[in-house]
């Protein structure tokens, strides 16, 4: 008899009637969308502050260098000392005062100074220094007498134009959208597997304490029920997932109006107008374009969707297997870490390795290692990874699966019936020939 | 086929545990099988290899004259001992589920819970959640649970467990009922006073063995010692005494009586009948008292645990 659809029913309803698991549902979106509201809206609120900044420059080295914008108003005082400059800065109540000594180009750098009552911005000292250091560099050249307008000239920025040896052409901003792509899934196996594989465990150690587990096993296989639970929390996690990026993206949109914060459509429409009309933009915007369509995105959708489900129930059903060795939630300590390990450790390989070098030994190595391809893999199939390379770590990961879930399904079968106390892996071993 | 369930020399080891040896066990349709024995002798294995939890290392199991298959879980009902429902699921919702999973239709199943909840006139329970509910009514829907799929074998261990003595009445007399209906009893427990009451057939397991089983009026008979309890009046005692134990093994006997009567526990010899035990006794005093002694369960329980263990 199979009674799996029962099973993965009872399940998902079970989990998604739960009271905290709807409170998490509903309120997390809420939580998040409101926290980044309220940063973005303080950021705005304080980048409004116009700061007065007083200046005492005896060199008159950099008269036209500060000059006043939007938010940074500077106010040059004459014709006073350095001590009635402290004074009238401070009646001023200016932000503070920046002191230029008169001193010969030479030794004026190690003398200037930045007065004020609160200690200021950093952003604020690291921009006024590299506006003071530009100046200095400018007048030291001078001096030593170089054209300044023909240094000017002579600067270039390059921007190489990449190209694979099929014409295609790629880009660094499609390095960085392959790296989002492969990191923004990796990121959600991961992430996956860590939330509803700890749901799927406290839920087979939920059945053991209360002792429904053997009336259960009277009537369907345990491994049935491992994977019933295994799929009913999967799709309670889609689920769940679904409706946090609904609930994300509708309240981005409406916390962007209560908030004022631009995301208006207009103000995207106009910029993009104005791209078509401007020709270098223009060709930019279209290597974005095709950067996009060159990236394989068939190949991506069905390796996430393959690699993404492999991936994820190899690491619950060893989840399954810990919450059908343990008592209580407190004891699986021990058992997680060698669960987590491999996962965090791809997770590393992914961000570190694969990005500098998506086709070295050590990525192509681990995105065929089972319990690190999904998320390796993952990652690298944007940089372009041969069909035959692919198929062949998701040969190794189905079959890794098989096993594991073997093997998780003995420990589950004996672990389910066992109260007490907490196994040792030697004796998890011993189950396995039971 | 006189067997509803045949176990035949099924062992069992856990790495270095062996749970059971060879034990070969025959239970006869519609009787109320008693499985007794001390605390980790091997019950709770056998009956989990019943059902097909766990896997026997040898021997097999026949139900109905078929080698047990894993569609045969529908014709059992099982009540194990550490027994629990989902907490926070309703009463009906995860009764309908269990009953599913024994292979029932929903209709058939709603059909017959609500039923059985109105027998035991629990009906207003169907929308409560479990740990709103006692222990005691907890196990009266796992009761109902066990029976409605109308198994031909049903196991209890420990079915009074938790219950107050009016609903361990009730659920008694439904068993009861159930095998009138037809149903075939094995029956888990330490109660030898609803061993005595229930069962018609015992077998017992010692550190995997199985040391005893049959009849339990057989048993009885078998355990039986020929010993006879009696008061007499008399106003020697002490001579009557000798002249008794000249003949037979006797000992002092202690049960409540009116009279103030020489009280002695008088064993048969082998060429004596019981006739010839009350002719002689009536010769020499005046029996207010006479009964044989027919060990009970629990004495035969313990008695042959020590003779076994030792």
């Amino acid at each position: 008899m199979n009674h799996l659809p029962l099973i993965i029913k009872r399940e998902y309803l079970a989990k998604v009637k739960n009271k905290s698991f709807l409170l998490m549902t509903f309120l997390s979106p809420l939580i998040m969308v409101g926290f980044i509201s309220l940063v973005t809206y303080l950021a705005t609120v304080n980048n409004e502050i116009i700061r007065t900044i007083s200046v005492l420059d005896e060199s008159e080295f950099f008269k036209e260098t500060l000059i006043s914008t939007e938010y940074t108003k500077y106010h040059y005082l004459d014709e006073v000392d350095l001590e009635s400059a402290k004074s009238l800065s401070n009646q001023a109540s200016s932000y503070g005062l920046l002191y230029i000594p008169n001193l010969p180009i030479d030794s004026v750098s190690e003398e200037i100074k930045f007065l004020s009552e609160d200690a200021p911005s950093l952003t604020f000292i690291t921009n006024l220094e590299s506006k003071i250091e530009n100046r200095i560099k400018e007048l030291k050249l001078e001096k030593s007498g170089v054209d300044l307008a023909k240094i000017k000239a002579a600067n270039t920025n390059v921007n190489l134009g990449q190209e694979s040896y099929e014409g295609v052409k790629t880009s660094k901003a499609g390095s960085f959208m392959k790296l989002a792509f492969g990191g923004f899934a990796g990121y959600l196996l991961f992430m996956f597997i860590i939330i509803y594989g700890n749901l799927i465990m406290r839920s087979v150690i939920e059945e053991k304490t209360s002792r429904i587990i053997e009336v259960i096993i009277s009537s369907v296989k345990p491994i049935q029920l491992m994977l019933g639970k295994i799929f009913g929390t999967s799709l309670a996690g889609i689920t769940q997932f679904a409706i946090w990026i609904v609930m994300i993206g509708v309240l981005m949109v409406a916390s962007s109006f209560i908030f004022g914060v631009d995301l208006s459509a207009t103000t995207q429409q106009e910029i993009m107008t104005e791209a078509m009309n401007n020709p270098a933009v223009n060709s930019e915007l279209q290597g974005y374009i095709n950067d996009f369509r060159a990236l394989p995105l068939w190949n991506l959708i069905i390796a996430f969707v393959l690699f993404f489900t492999g991936g994820y129930l190899l690491y619950s059903s060893l989840y399954a297997a810990i919450g059908a060795a343990v008592d209580n939630e407190t004891d699986t300590q021990q058992f997680m870490i060698p669960v987590i390990m491999p996962l965090i450790f791809s997770f590393y390989i992914g961000f570190f390795t694969v990005l500098e070098d998506p086709h070295g030994s050590i990525s192509t190595i681990f995105s065929h290692v089972p319990f690190t391809s999904p998320v390796v893999m993952l990652m690298r199939i944007p940089f372009g990874v041969p069909l035959w390379e692919q198929l062949l770590s998701l040969f190794i990961l189905v079959v890794n699966f098989v096993f594991t879930v073997w093997i998780a399904a003995k420990i589950y079968r004996v672990g389910i019936l066992m109260y007490g106390k907490k196994p040792s892996y030697k004796e998890l071993i011993k189950w396995l020939k039971y | 086929m006189n067997d509803l369930l045949e176990v035949q020399g099924v062992s069992k080891k856990f790495a270095d545990f062996q749970a059971l040896s060879s034990v070969t066990i025959n239970v006869p349709k519609q009787s109320i099988f008693g499985l007794l024995g001390p605390n980790g002798a091997g019950k709770t294995t056998l009956i989990r290899i019943i059902n097909q939890i766990t896997m026997p290392d040898s021997g097999k199991v026949i139900l109905d004259g078929e080698p047990l298959q894993p569609h045969h879980v529908q014709y059992i009902g099982y009540l194990p001992e550490e027994r629990g429902l989902y907490k926070s699921m309703k009463v009906g919702e995860q009764a309908l589920y269990l009953a599913q999973l024994k292979g029932l239709s929903y209709k058939e199943a709603k059909k017959r819970l609500v039923y059985w909840f109105e027998k035991l006139g629990i009906s207003h329970w169907w929308d409560k959640k479990i740990q709103e509910l006692s222990k005691g009514m907890a196990q009266k829907i796992q009761f109902v649970v066990t029976v409605l799929h109308q198994p031909k074998l049903l196991i209890f261990d420990e079915p009074f467990s938790g219950f107050d003595p009016i609903n361990a009445n009730i659920i008694k007399d439904e068993i009861l009922q159930l095998r009138a209906e037809g149903a075939t009893v094995i029956f888990s427990t330490h109660r030898m006073e609803s061993v005595e009451e229930l069962c018609d057939h015992i077998a017992l397991i010692h550190e995997s063995k199985k040391i005893l089983d049959g009849k339990l009026e057989d048993i009885k008979r078998q355990h039986k010692t020929n010993t006879f309890e009696v008061g007499l009046s008399t106003k020697h005692k002490t001579a009557l005494k000798q002249t008794i134990a000249e003949r037979f093994d006797i000992a002092t006997a202690d049960f409540k009586s009116l009279e103030d009567d020489l009280k002695l526990n008088i064993k048969l010899t082998p060429n004596d009948s019981s006739e010839d035990l009350l002719a002689f006794l009536s010769h020499n005093a005046s029996v207010n008292h006479y009964k044989e002694l027919i060990p009970n369960a629990s004495e035969i329980f313990i008695q042959t645990v020590k003779n076994n263990g030792l």
